[in-house]
């Protein structure tokens, strides 16, 4: 097969393409340009290109860079920012795979003559008779079929996934034995627009205008506090959020820029068994209301005993649960496999 | 076989260059120039002996020639070495080596034409009010953009390049000499005739400019050497401090060999210039117009007697640049979508938005240059390959977006 392997410059998509290369495929490496501004690490600095084109030469490959960075200012940074302007926890992770990595790149590569793309995420695709499953990867601890949980048969049917059968360390001891300069490089941590040393709050209020709001505490209306910038609360925060007058830490609980308040409560209110979503991707086919399902509400998290509610925009959980901020993707499993994924609203 | 298509961005060594180098990275030439015995002596020889060299191919004394690592070094001695002094202006097509230069330094953009070429009213405005009372306070840096009003402070540069790298088109430079000079008399003109030396006559094309950028590796020579000619007795700041060599414009051991290329491929075109123009300029006809005929939609960027005999560069709607030299690569044709950052990703070109190219045009961007090596064969290739790769992109173009419909069941998009 004619593979194009996206190469981020860290060390699962060097191993991924390494591998490929190993089982006989024509792999091209391609590093996408997404971000021109301050990283950290992410995908888009110099050296990270580096780190990737290097690796292809020890693979003995060709390495081209796509500038895609129109595309994610478009797709990614700007919804991130609008999102956040207007209450939401955007992940710009999914969106990122969803608009550039599984439709800008995916679409290049087919344009290009190629049969497949393939990534380092770890997470698996099974081919069934007539169709491809996406499944959880073996190393459970570093698991990313969440933020691909968007995909549907389209994209599983031309997509690789190298190293889901093994393990982090097994990729690292891969990489170490073939002496791939990316084989101790550290982990991509967050959000690859925004620098650590800067954080969010400074990246934001760059590109929109902060203002203060009120903390209106949800048992009685009162103002009991404010905060800096509305626009950096998320719900199910805790930290600048204060107390009760019992003394008991409070939350955030909804934040509605609008009208500059952040309705805060006790844990308990924080809690809930509900779930409300927009339109759903499905992997492969819809899940029928009142199924037995898994959510999945956070890219670190676990899936949650779950069904689906009969007007199917609703999840209602088994356990109560901390209340999924608007913007976040919840993403149904059965077992290891995904189903689909929607975002909370 | 490799058509190599991509002269603009480097030139394959002239023979000439390469003995001149080899004979100085061997025992005795390896020298450094400024030391007092023998070997010293015979590096400090093979630079002098380059210098004449190139001051005779640029009009210039041999005093006025400063060597550098290359063209952008070239041009950032030439602005930062100015901007103490006031204002700079440069045009809205210069090569990053300069505009980035002259944004760091907080000077104004000229607009261009949609012919590529320096708009000369727009430098006149820009120059309008010379000189600016000598007591205005200091103004905050002026974003880089189309010139509005007059200058802030006095202009102490007007940077003009003498054939632009992505489109060949020739700048009336001697006009925008001829403006500096009634406008503002303080000014001094450098020119980035990085791209010109091959193809033109560099002491005509450059004549009156008081400040010329060169590179070797652009005609035959190495990579990472080059000149600034300082004409005129030109006043610079020094900003490259240390041993004083260059007579402390720029200090630093010589590239003694790679000086020794530059000026053996100097020597060599200056001699094969004329035929080269010829023959190359027919070449590059041959192509430019077989690919208009050939590829529909197709537009020549600039116009053809504007531009400099080795380029080629056409915009071709409904495919990305980048793409497009993907596949040409495949098929061995080695092209250039004319613009791409350190990474090497491509970017949608300064130049092309400067001239107006509307934005779906920009992005189908793709520059063959040619030279000294490139043949009947390299042209024939590249008008195989060019429509091939053009019709495939067009028509999976149309076809991909069914890849990305949603099925009923995915209607969140």
């Amino acid at each position: 097969m004619r593979v194009l392997a996206a190469m981020s410059g860290g060390v699962d998509s060097s191993v991924a393409a390494a591998l490929l290369v190993d089982e006989g495929h024509q792999v091209v490496g391609a590093t996408m340009k997404l971000w021109g501004g301050p990283s950290d690490s992410g995908c888009c600095s110099v050296s990270d290109v580096d780190d990737a084109r290097r690796v292809c030469h020890q693979l003995g490959i060709d390495h081209h860079v796509f500038n895609f960075s129109e595309d994610f200012d478009r797709h990614v940074v700007g919804p991130y920012v609008e999102a956040h302007r207007s209450g939401l926890t955007p992940n710009p992770c999914i969106e990122c795979n969803r608009h550039i990595k599984f439709d800008r790149f995916l679409d290049r590569a087919l344009q290009l003559g190629f049969d497949a793309v393939a990534t380092g995420h770890h997470a698996r695709v099974v081919r069934l008779p007539g169709a491809a499953a996406l499944v959880r990867g073996r190393d459970a601890a570093k698991d990313q079929s969440y933020v691909l949980s968007m995909l549907g048969q389209a994209q599983l049917a031309r997509l690789l996934l190298p190293v889901g059968e093994m393990t982090k360390a097994e990729v690292r001891a891969e990489a170490a034995r073939r002496g791939l300069r990316t084989a101790a490089k550290p982990d991509s941590q967050d959000v690859c627009f925004i620098t650590a040393s800067a954080g969010r709050p400074a990246f934001l209020g760059q590109r929109i205008e902060l203002h203060p709001g009120r903390l209106v505490d949800s048992a009685n209306g009162a103002t009991v506090g404010t905060v800096d910038a509305i626009e950096l609360v998320t719900v199910g925060q805790r930290r600048g959020i204060g107390s009760g007058p019992d003394g008991r830490r409070h939350y955030a609980l909804s934040v509605d820029p609008r009208a500059g308040q952040v309705t805060v409560g006790p844990l308990e209110e924080l809690m809930t068994d509900l779930v409300r979503v927009g339109a759903w991707t499905w992997t492969a086919h819809p899940v029928e209301p009142g199924t037995a399902v898994g959510a999945q509400v956070s890219a670190h998290g676990r899936a949650l005993p779950a069904r689906l509610d009969p007007d199917g925009h609703q999840v209602r959980l088994v356990e109560p649960t901390r209340r999924v901020a608007a913007g976040q993707t919840v993403a149904l499993y059965d077992g290891d496999e995904v189903l689909g994924s929607a975002v909370a609203v | 076989m490799v058509a190599y298509l991509d002269h603009a961005a480097t030139t394959p060594i002239r023979p000439e260059a390469r003995r001149a180098m080899l004979a100085l990275m061997s025992e005795p030439g390896f020298g450094n120039p400024s030391g007092a015995h023998s070997v010293a002596r015979a590096a400090r020889r093979a630079v002098e002996d380059a210098r004449e060299v190139v001051a005779a191919a640029l009009g210039a004394e041999p005093s006025q020639v400063v060597f550098t690592g290359g063209g952008t070094e070239s041009d950032n001695l030439a602005v930062a070495g100015r901007s103490p002094r006031g204002h700079i202006l440069c045009s809205a097509v210069e090569h990053d080596a300069v505009l980035e230069s002259v944004r760091a330094a907080g000077g104004t953009t000229v607009g261009v034409n949609p012919e590529g070429q320096v708009d000369l009213d727009d430098l006149k405005r820009a120059l309008g009010a010379e000189p600016a009372p000598a007591a205005a306070p200091p103004t905050p840096a002026a974003p880089p953009g189309s010139a509005r009003g007059s200058a802030p402070t006095p202009a102490s540069l007007v940077s003009v390049m003498t054939a632009n790298n992505e489109t060949g088109v020739v700048q009336p430079l001697d006009r925008v000499i001829g403006i500096t000079r009634r406008k503002a008399p303080a000014a001094l003109v450098h020119t980035d005739a990085v791209q010109a030396v091959n193809w033109l006559d560099p002491a005509a094309a450059t004549a009156g400019a008081d400040l010329v950028s060169i590179s070797a590796h652009k005609f035959g020579g190495p990579q990472g050497v080059g000149a600034l000619v300082v004409r005129n007795a030109a006043d610079l700041d020094v900003t490259v401090h240390g041993g004083g060599q260059e007579a402390g414009r720029r200090s630093g051991t010589h590239n003694v060999a790679g000086i020794a290329g530059l000026a053996a491929a100097l020597a060599v075109v200056q001699e094969d210039r004329e035929a080269l123009v010829k023959r190359v300029g027919d070449l590059r006809d041959r192509l430019a117009d077989g690919l208009l005929a050939s590829v529909p939609g197709a537009v020549e960027t600039g116009r053809r007697e504007d531009k400099v005999a080795g380029i080629c560069h056409l915009c071709i709607p409904g495919v990305e640049s980048e793409a497009l030299v993907f596949l040409l690569d495949q098929a061995g044709v080695c092209a250039s979508a004319g613009s791409a950052c350190a990474s090497g990703a491509t970017q949608v070109s300064h130049v092309l938005r400067a001239m107006g190219v509307p934005e779906e045009l920009a992005r189908g961007a793709l520059r063959l240059s040619l030279g000294w090596t490139t043949t009947e064969e390299d042209v024939d290739a590249a008008l195989e390959a060019v429509p091939a790769a053009v019709a495939r992109l067009r028509s999976s173009a149309a076809a991909v977006p069914a890849v990305r419909a949603p099925s009923p069941a995915r209607s969140a998009r």
